[in-house]
């Protein structure tokens, strides 16, 4: 089995976030590879641990040049190369889609594992437009994956619980949280990763165009009344929030 | 036409679907508002349907009687393309955002994602969303003879019946045989109003203390109020309360008219879920806590002082 895992870089969550003109501004904002993509890449580490047949892990990320960096943490992670399609361009998720499709077919991926949600974007189409296009089964939200021979089971989240799924490869995951604890690259897996294989692909040779304009970004901020209330009389303060909430709010009967 | 595919739970109409009604009647672009209802013995869903919506066509087939993403995008995109539709709109749920994809996808459209806004703009469609955990605000526009949008919950009013009731139609589907097997189904079960519905919301964090404060306190003052139940990533983590209950990033988006927090920090990440509430309550010991800075009431104090007091307090 060979697997593909999609790499996004994303700012870390703690970072503040600016919009300078109609653009969020990622200058000078620590950058790391998406949380919900490192679930992905961790669990292609541990389905070839687990001795399920895995030849090959290939991680794959479309984006500028400092995207190497999230590719050089899924190498030192564990991956065994990487293939940077670079481009400042933004592409949408059913855009890129393609560029997804192509790459997979030419290395014979048997399973691709992505983020369930892209941190910055908050778009959670990236795989199942994959899926599409491969003609491949999806399974979204994924917190438990075994591979047996070619048949994939688990479980994962729906609209009103948890579902136990059962599919034959090839197929898209998405991970999210609970499907497992990613690991910490060490230093010598963090030299080791510099002579491994990053390989540019020329956004020419794909063929794709955004289908989505970006017309602008702004950051909304709703006034908070931030009314405070000193706790030191529990009685007295639950008395005048519960006044507050039902003559000033309005919210409780 | 202007081609909805409706969501329904337990028999009834969704909320979200009229609120895609809504969002289809305001959008601006042209056509009858068709409402697509896919599922097995769905006749009651079908005729709720019909007062809000010009037609209604009814996918009612053994074959739909479980969802799969990929069944569910092939009938929509039939339809679609039979109906010549101009606009596909799906709901905003984990469903809808998993097999939106496909169907813009198979009609080689543009997709706009988790719309909070829709706006015509000539032959385009112009959808606001959020960005960066909520934090941001984005515009993006699609063109084409077709453009697919999933539709963010909560964020259209739900849309009153029309004056007329809707045709309904039957219609025949091709359908591929699902290649997913569902091997064992949990249904989340809450006696309480379900989160996405609720007016108000009353959510636990680790600051509660242990899973006993948080059954006494959060879901006694729920009760008491007859609000949801909400919890933290970390509480969800720490095995007090079922993921079906965690609000934030990777949980559920909400927003309810208050959103009661007790002892939760206010982490981005939970902030992405409920930050867009009508009002904030927060109770907490730490006064840096950062859900104090998104606060409209906030008692800094210990909740397991303060809630019996407001549970004694709201008998009244």
């Amino acid at each position: 089995m060979k697997i593909l895992t999609l790499v996004r870089q994303v700012p870390d969550a703690e970072a503040r976030v600016k919009v300078s003109g109609d653009r969020v501004d990622l200058d000078g904002t620590t950058l790391v590879i998406d949380g919900m993509d490192e679930y992905g890449v961790e669990e292609a580490l541990r389905l070839r641990e687990g001795d399920t047949g895995v030849e090959e892990i290939v991680a794959l990320a479309v984006g500028p040049k400092k995207v190497e960096d999230a590719l050089r943490t899924a190498l030192a992670m564990g991956v065994d190369r990487a293939i940077h399609v670079e481009t400042d361009e933004r592409f949408d998720a059913v855009a890129l889609s393609k560029i997804v499709a192509q790459v997979a077919g030419s290395e014979g991926s048997d399973l691709i594992l992505l983020g369930g949600q892209e941190a910055d974007w908050d778009s959670q189409a990236l795989g199942a437009a994959s899926a599409e296009r491969l003609g491949w089964p999806q399974l979204t939200w994924t917190n438990e994956l075994k591979v047996e021979g070619e048949t994939l089971t688990g479980r994962h989240d729906v609209d009103d619980g948890n579902e136990g799924f059962k599919v034959n490869l090839p197929a898209v995951i998405t991970a999210q949280q609970g499907l497992n604890e990613p690991r910490y690259p060490t230093l010598p897996n963090i030299m080791k990763a510099k002579k491994k294989e990053l390989r540019k692909d020329d956004l020419g040779s794909f063929v794709v165009q955004p289908g989505v304009k970006y017309l602008g970004a702004e950051i909304q901020t709703r006034a908070r009344l931030n009314k405070m209330i000193d706790g030191k009389d529990p009685q007295a303060a639950a008395e005048q929030l519960l006044d507050l909430l039902r003559n000033e709010a309005k919210v409780l009967a | 036409m202007i081609l909805v595919v409706a969501e329904y739970a337990g028999g009834k109409l969704g909320k979200s679907t009229l609120e895609m009604m809504t969002a289809a009647r305001e959008c601006g672009r042209e056509g009858p508002i068709t409402l697509l209802v896919l599922g097995q013995d769905v006749a009651a869903v079908a005729t709720e349907a019909a007062a809000v919506a010009d037609q209604v066509l009814v996918g009612d087939l053994p074959a739909l009687a479980q969802y799969n993403p990929e069944v569910w995008a092939a009938a929509v995109t039939q339809i679609a393309k039979e109906g010549e539709a101009s606009t596909v709109l799906i709901g905003g749920s984990r469903s809808g955002r998993e097999y939106a994809p496909r169907v813009a996808v198979k009609l080689d459209a543009p997709y706009l994602e988790d719309a909070i806004k829709l706006t015509a703009s000539g032959d385009a469609l112009q959808a606001q969303r959020y960005t960066y955990l909520a934090r941001v605000t984005e515009t993006v526009e699609a063109s084409g003879p077709v453009i697919v949008a999933t539709v963010k919950p909560g964020s259209f009013a739900p849309a009153a019946p029309a004056a007329a009731a809707g045709e309904q139609f039957d219609i025949e589907l091709e359908l591929p045989a699902s290649r997913t097997e569902i091997t064992g189904k949990s249904v989340e079960k809450t006696s309480r109003v379900a989160l996405s519905e609720a007016e108000v919301i009353v959510t636990g964090g680790r600051g509660v203390g242990s899973p006993e404060n948080f059954a006494q306190f959060v879901e006694g003052l729920a009760d008491n109020i007859g609000a949801g139940v909400g919890a933290t990533r970390a509480v969800v983590d720490a095995g007090w309360r079922p993921y079906a209950e965690q609000v934030g990033q990777t949980g559920k988006t909400v927003q309810p008219k208050a959103y009661i927090a007790l002892g939760v920090s206010g982490a981005v990440q939970h902030l992405s879920g409920m930050g867009k509430s009508k009002n904030i309550i927060a109770i907490n010991k730490d006064a840096e806590a950062p859900i104090f800075k998104v606060a409209d009431y906030g008692i800094v104090g210990d909740v397991n002082q303060i809630v019996p007091a407001l549970i004694a307090a709201s008998k009244k």
